[in-house]
């Protein structure tokens, strides 16, 4: 038997852990929720850790999921152990080679966290949408349903593909196992070694290719033989299943957990079951055991080998007393008779009907039920409502659970209160910021107690859909017993509010259960807290019986040099009060785990964590609470702003007061089409500090709203009546342009929509002749300005914005009078890249289609519940989608492919109608092809002219044209996405575009690593960075893009630094846009995966330009014309060294700390990098070229 | 008969009266190695600030828990390192690589933060295998309400915790910004300086008029700049019982008599080593053997302290006086043509 150690790890932990003991090559590709197996695999790499072979597996990063699965494939069939990671769009991207393996009959295990493939929408979330799509490439396929399931179904995948040869999908679902933190036995060496047959690995190693060995694989097979060659490998697919259940029994020998393909729980005589795989299993036994102890005859068989389906075991997993089954998918097959499992179940019967191995002598009535797809919740309660509905005369036939379908009626109801958890089962839940820390601490609460105690622990945790001051919930569960209560607790006995003011934004108490304990992070002392209180919390914490604790946690930590990180406090008045614990050891524990988390970050950081943990104690106060009844005062609804439609009342405006959930299918739109124009109705109001303008120092030069990347600063210019009616306090001040005499200008901060990032304070270049950091706009606290602040932006905005004709848009100060129609991102405080996207919606958002890759962007730009795309006052506004991740710039050229279209097709009616219209205007339509303001508008009055003469006319054509005459004004097109995208999974169709020649304007959003999915290197991760998958530092330079699309010649380049020239910036958009063919822009965008000071990012690009890592430059192929020079050097040659540039970047510095040889020979080499690129890029900047038309 | 060189610092016998002073080129062990071939007689590693480790160690803190486990997507930004270089782990080694490599006496410095930090990490670099300890003290009071009773108390107390806690040679280096030099210097031999190193200079910032921003500016230290601890160490020499060392603006050999004639055991040397090279000691040396030969001297002990105040013909130029005629010449050969 084993020798029982326990570990709390989660499921990607668990899987990867396997995973790297029995592989030689891994090859990987990050995507969401399954890099962590990656990257684990990747950290111990490094660490130098061992397989149980003996030798350390090598870890590559490739270029996109396909690369990963030919990596593989390549890999195996030279004879290593191979295996990869991944999820959704990129398991898809898997799928031919996926045949291939399997059609060679190659043992392999692929581990998979489950998660929804994009439709309508993308989800990052779990379900079995992605497994269920490569059934058919003749995989295995083996569910985990826990986090220990996904360890031992690893091994056990990993054991059976060798004997059997069938590669194995081993899947465990995305978030709800890979994410959930749970305490599971791990399994030795010694017994994983013991799984692994060492002669069948030798067979696999002896069927490698080798030229002293030498096979031809891989042929192309004619009609006369494929058929019968794709039927030979039958025999391999019927003996899977006795293999697997063989590894399983011999599994259970070594470790005492007994599995088979099918396992049952539930009684004996069941009459009602439900079939399903993956983590919902542990709702429905849990569900499943409460009915079975009242009595009742029900049943639920654990699908655990879903390929090959082994039809045998499953009727014979089965109670023979069955009649009614509910097969559960996690899945959608719109179209189908049923999900594939409901489908499999029913041709299993089907097929055994009348057979002499039947046990089930009547045909069950047989229904199927969607539930949880991306990760919707499933609980034990909606398990109740499905036997309930198996216990109707007639149930029906197919369903769904979890959400309310009142269009198509497919949903069953359900009772939450009908199913309650055990007593003994501690719930404690907290409410959090990403920023203090919250996750961190309960993630160490998990381990202490799964680590240190008989008790068995759980945590799972729920993230915001922003970056910037974003909310987090954690859920703990602390049992004596094994945890597979696979969803959100909703009856806490502890409920912990690290922020005082979620009060106010979120119903907290909601979750709290009759005497729960609840602890509140309060500025407020105990005697005075409860006034201020809301009166909904006052309620509830009456009606409830609450024991009510605070604490002034950041007073604790600020004292103890903890900053704003509130977390260890937290967690000790935690402990104090959950009572798991003795306080003493609970202390003596809390602070071991804390010298385990931080250990390595130096005496100073434990210090001052051991002083936060004995200061905690002390400040923590029981309030008394007043014995009273209140009121009922609901929650004030979250939704601002003063005109939306009826579809942001109805949809919107639930999502933001976190009410989503109750929303019925009906009110969601049938084909993922939104509105734009949402993020305004916000108002998160994050920032602690806002800017403040102080007019008598300001220069009018508007580089604090170029800089600003939430378009929270704003400058408008207007004639000096206009404030007559502004509300007092409102600051204006002389305009001086001599093209405007007598107008005032106004800088204005969107107070509840600045995330406090201070990056325009730092850019402002006016200071004070008095007091030198005085500057026109200085950053004070947000409290002490937000009354005026919201009345002076509400004024702000009713001023008319200039006229766009009368701009000089291609200059700073003339591009910020544009109004910004992308505002209020989701994006990190001081990001990078949303003020290129800010300033292109100035510029063309007007007029402007994007096609958007999975990234960063598309998650600001994107995920619900609001978009910051928006539209101006006459509703006009960059329309937006985001296709994949993969094909963004393919997408984006078949936006320009239908614009040019449509063009032809309204310029072909313009001309059918032309006889009967005005000659001159439609000429003037027709001919209109410059892209200045002036003509634009001047060709949208036209079109208004020429829909009034088209009403007029009775032909098909004019209706026809006077649908489709908006196309005759330009339309831009943007391609947009970051480096991950541009460098590598999207780059064979971004170069296929460039080479088409028509007119798109491509934006990548050069960040130098995937920053979407946390960090990983990309082609254009410098030399000498440390990145995830690059932890030692890269060792290649960085690809140079730019180069490789001006070799094409005609398309036009631009490498731009906004912090470091503006100018060049603005006017590389401004080219870009009017160069009618391919434009390329690589935007340098700070991230905080370089490790830098984010409010200080702007003025570091001047580093980065000055010292030649990112040199300026603009390549025009209008320029390639008789004897031209067409390619500009924008900046000056090198003025500092790499190293001086590089020490300012944490990404640089810490491969300085963690190897200073190898940082010195790499910085050395990427000084190298940039002389010869300096060098290179100055010769280019000579050459003459001549392009053809 | 050559000149005997040797001296004792700190209770240490040393072959010569020249030291490499703490600066960037003894934190380099190729440059360490060269100075002892040079005939260096010792050498001070650069010195160990706390508040650096302290702000590094937050910063790599606050780098790994920057916007970590906030979204679902990215829970973390950095790829964890197993071992990378925090607090003093590096100083540390370079003191036992230091010691490997040479024969000479390695002297840690220290620039400690917090009374804490003060012993511990001096404990660290006594553990390291350091023969001696350097203390650089460099308190800039800011406060109106502190007077130079507290300041002066600080330097005291933080010397006799340091010398509590360890039992090698200690040596304070102070600045030369005290009222009464003789009185804080007598304080700090009080309780256990084994010696001071006279003075420490301060490297005030420098003022951008492009940017209006304060900068760090390194300035070296200019041959005139030895006349503060000749001075001074002609007045503590006669009335203290511990090493003295002098240290600013020594950069060639006469430098180096000048200072061992008023008192000092030993001369430190930063500058003149950094702009000429390590190989520099050796023409100092030999340029002192010549003048000690040429003068008659038969060893540097007898030359050490012959013109102290006590010693010297007329102990008050060395006062007031000394001010009083630098004046008067000044005025007279520069503003009458």
């Amino acid at each position: 038997m084993s020798n029982h150690r326990f570990s709390t790890v989660d499921g990607n932990e668990a899987a990867a852990l396997i995973a790297h003991s029995t592989n030689e090559v891994i090859a990987i590709y990050p995507i969401t929720p399954a890099s962590p197996m990656g990257e684990y695999c990747d950290t111990w790499s490094s660490f130098g850790r061992r397989n149980i072979y003996g030798t350390v597996p090598e870890v590559i990063e490739m270029q996109s999921e396909a690369g990963a699965a030919g990596a593989v494939h390549g890999a195996l069939q030279a004879g290593a152990l191979s295996t990869t990671f991944t999820a959704s769009q990129g398991l898809l991207l898997m799928i031919p080679n996926m045949f291939k393996i399997a059609g060679e009959l190659t043992p392999t295990v692929f581990h998979v966290s489950a998660r929804t493939v994009a439709t309508h929408a993308l989800s990052i979330f779990g379900d079995h949408s992605d497994v269920m799509a490569v059934r058919s490439t003749g995989w295995a396929m083996l569910a985990g349903n826990s986090v220990q399931e996904a360890h031992d179904f690893a091994l056990i995948s990993q054991s059976a593909t060798f004997q059997s040869r069938v590669p194995f999908l081993h899947f465990f679902d995305g978030f709800r196992t890979s994410h959930e933190v749970n305490k599971i036995e791990i399994i030795s060496d010694e017994h994983i070694r013991a799984m692994q047959d060492n002669r069948f690995v030798q067979e696999h190693r002896d069927r490698a290719m080798d030229p002293d060995r030498p096979v031809l694989r891989g042929s192309a097979q004619n009609p006369d033989v494929f058929f019968q060659a794709r039927e030979a490998c039958n025999p391999f697919y019927l003996a899977v299943p006795n293999i697997v259940q063989e590894t399983m029994d011999r599994f259970a020998k070594l470790t005492g957990r007994q599995y088979h393909l099918f396992d049952y729980v539930g009684a004996e005589d069941a009459n009602h079951v439900i079939v399903m795989m993956g983590s919902g299993a542990g709702a429905v036994e849990e569900a499943v055991q409460s009915l079975s102890a009242q009595g009742k005859k029900v049943g639920l068989l654990k699908v655990r080998l879903y390929r090959p389906f082994d039809r045998s075991a499953f009727l014979a997993a089965l109670p023979a007393t069955v009649e009614r089954i509910a097969v559960l998918d996690r899945t959608k097959e719109p179209g189908s008779l049923g999900e594939p499992l409901y489908q499999d179940v029913l041709t299993a019967f089907y097929e055994t009907q009348g057979s002499n191995g039947s046990v089930h002598r009547k045909l069950p009535r047989i229904i199927g039920g969607r539930y949880g797809l991306s990760s919707k919740e499933f609980t034990p309660a909606m398990v109740v409502s499905i036997y309930e509905e198996l216990a109707k005369e007639t149930p029906k036939q197919h369903f769904t659970v979890g959400i309310r379908d009142d269009v198509t009626n497919l949903s069953l109801s359900w009772d939450p209160e009908s199913m309650q958890e055990s007593e003994d089962v501690k719930r404690a839940v907290f409410y959090g910021l990403g920023s203090d820390g919250t996750v961190g601490a309960s993630k160490n609460s998990v381990k202490i107690i799964g680590e240190n105690t008989a008790m068995y622990a759980q945590g799972y945790f729920v993230y915001d859909s922003k970056k910037a001051g974003s909310v987090t919930v954690s859920h703990l569960r602390f049992s004596p017993r094994p945890i597979n209560s696979t969803y959100l607790i909703e009856d806490a006995n502890f409920v912990a509010c690290h922020q005082f003011n979620f009060l106010e934004k979120m119903d907290v108490l909601q979750i709290a259960g009759p005497n729960a304990t609840f602890l509140l992070n309060s500025p407020f002392k105990p005697e005075e807290v409860w006034s201020k209180l809301p009166s909904s919390v006052q309620r509830q914490i009456i009606d409830k019986g609450l024991k009510f604790h605070v604490i002034d946690a950041l007073q604790v930590a600020n004292e103890t040099g903890m900053g704003g990180r509130i977390n260890t406090v937290m967690q000790t008045c935690f402990f104090a009060l959950a009572d798991i614990l003795p306080r003493e050891q609970a202390i003596e524990q809390i602070k071991k785990a804390i010298r385990k988390t931080y250990g390595r970050r130096g005496e100073q950081v434990l210090e001052r964590n051991f002083a936060a943990v004995d200061a905690a104690l002390a400040a923590l106060h029981e309030v008394q609470v007043p014995d009273m009844k209140i009121d009922d005062i609901p929650v004030e609804l979250v939704l601002n702003g003063s005109s939306h439609s009826t579809f942001v009342e109805r949809v919107t405006s639930a999502l933001l007061a976190g009410r989503g959930e109750l929303l019925p299918v009906s009110a969601l739109p049938v084909d993922g089409t939104f509105p734009t124009g949402t993020a305004k109705l916000e108002k998160r109001s994050i920032a602690t500090e806002i800017p403040i303008w102080d007019p008598s120092i300001c220069i009018d030069c508007g580089l604090c709203s170029l800089v600003c990347p939430h378009a929270a600063i704003r400058v408008k210019v207007f004639a000096e009546d206009t404030i007559a009616s502004a509300p007092n306090g409102y600051l204006s001040k002389a305009w001086r342009d001599k093209e405007q005499p007598e107008h005032l200008m106004t800088i204005q901060v969107a107070p509840d929509d600045c995330t406090g990032c201070g990056v325009c304070v730092d850019v402002c270049p006016a200071k004070s002749k008095e007091v030198a950091r005085h500057k026109a706009i200085n950053m004070e606290s947000k409290d002490e300005h937000l009354e005026r602040e919201r009345a002076n932006f509400d004024f702000f905005l009713e001023i008319e914005q200039s006229d766009r004709t009368q701009l000089k848009i291609d200059s700073v100060k003339g591009s910020q009078l544009l109004e910004p129609l992308f505002e209020f991102s989701g994006a990190c405080a001081g990001c990078g890249e949303t003020p290129y996207l800010k300033l292109m919606s100035q510029m063309f958002g007007d007029r402007a289609l994007i096609g958007n890759a999975t990234g960063c962007s598309s998650i600001y730009g994107g995920n619900l519940p609001t978009t910051p795309w928006t539209t101006n006052s006459q509703g006009r506004g960059p329309t937006w989608n985001n296709s994949l991740f993969e094909d963004n710039a393919e997408f984006g050229l078949g936006l320009r492919l239908a614009i040019d279209a449509k063009h032809e097709y309204a310029n072909f009616l313009l001309a059918a109608c032309a006889d009967q219209l005005n000659p001159d205007l439609v000429t003037a339509l027709s001919a209109s092809h410059k892209t200045d303001e002036k003509e634009l508008q001047e060709q949208r009055g036209r079109v208004v002219e020429l829909r009034k003469q088209l009403a007029n006319l009775d032909l098909p054509a004019a209706k026809t044209l006077s649908a489709i005459a908006d196309v005759l004004v330009r339309r831009s097109v943007w391609i947009v996405g970051g480096d991950g995208w541009a460098y590598d999974i999207g780059f064979g169709g971004l170069d296929h575009v460039l080479t088409t020649g028509r007119d798109v304007n491509i934006l990548v959003l050069d960040t130098g690593v995937y920053s979407n999915t946390g960090g990983q290197a990309s082609k254009s991760t410098p030399r000498a960075a440390v990145a995830k998958f690059a932890s030692s530092g890269k060792q290649s330079r960085r690809k140079d893009l730019g180069m490789l699309a001006v070799s094409y010649g005609n398309v036009y380049v631009a490498q731009i630094a906004m912090g470091a020239n503006p100018a060049q910036t603005i006017r590389a958009f401004a080219e870009a846009e009017s160069y009618p063919g391919p434009s390329l822009i690589l935007a340098y965008s700070h991230c905080i995966a370089h490790g830098i000071n984010m409010t200080t990012s702007m003025t570091h690009q001047k580093d980065a330009v000055q010292s030649a890592f990112w040199p300026l430059y603009r390549y025009d192929p209008r320029e390639a014309r008789a004897d031209g020079q067409p390619f500009h050097l924008d900046s000056r040659a090198p003025r500092m060294t790499f190293r001086d540039f590089a020490m300012q970047e944490a990404r640089f510095g810490m491969l300085a700390r963690s190897n200073p040889e190898e940082a010195d020979r790499l910085f050395k080499l990427t000084q190298q990098d940039i002389n010869d690129q300096w060098h290179y890029y100055e010769q280019m900047a000579g050459i003459e070229r001549t392009m053809s038309e | 008969m050559s000149t005997d060189l040797s001296t004792t610092y700190l209770g240490m016998t040393l072959k010569n009266p020249i030291v490499a002073s703490a600066g960037p080129l003894t934190g380099n062990l190729d440059a360490l190695r060269q100075l002892e071939d040079s005939g260096i007689a010792a050498v001070v590693l650069p010195s160990l600030f706390e508040e650096q480790i302290e702000h590094d160690e937050a910063q790599i803190d606050r780098l790994y828990q920057y916007q970590a486990d906030s979204y679902a997507e990215s829970l973390s930004y950095f790829p964890e390192t197993e071992n990378y270089s925090k607090g003093p782990q590096e100083y540390l080694d370079l003191i036992e690589e230091a010691k490997n490599a040479l024969s000479v006496p390695v002297i840690a410095s220290l620039n400690g933060h917090t009374p804490g930090g003060w012993t511990r990490y001096a404990q660290m670099l006594v553990d390291a295998g350091a023969d001696a300890l350097e203390l650089n003290v460099y308190f800039v009071p800011t406060d109106c309400g502190m007077d130079s009773q507290d300041v002066e108390q600080r330097y005291v107390d933080l010397v006799a915790s340091v010398r509590q806690s360890i039992n090698i040679p200690l040596a304070v280096k102070i600045g030369s910004q005290f009222t009464s030099i003789p009185n804080i210097a007598y304080r700090l031999m009080t309780v256990g300086a084994d010696g001071l190193v006279l003075f420490n200079r301060f490297l005030e910032p420098d003022l951008d008029l492009e940017t209006l921003e304060i900068i760090p500016d390194l300035v070296l230290s200019q041959p005139y700049e030895v006349r503060l601890p000749l001075r001074w160490i002609a007045i503590l020499r006669d009335q203290l019982q511990c090493s003295l060392a002098a240290t600013s603006g020594i950069h060639h050999a006469a430098d180096v008599s000048r200072v061992l004639l008023v008192g000092a055991d030993v001369a430190m040397l930063t500058t003149a080593l950094l702009k000429k090279g390590p190989r520099h000691v050796e023409t100092i040396l030999t340029e002192l053997s010549s003048w000690l030969s040429e003068n008659e001297y038969v060893s540097v002990d007898q030359l050490k302290g012959s013109m102290s105040r006590a010693n010297c013909p007329d102990p008050s130029a060395l006062e007031r006086a000394n001010y009083m005629k630098a004046l008067t010449t000044y005025t007279k050969e520069y503003w009458y043509p």
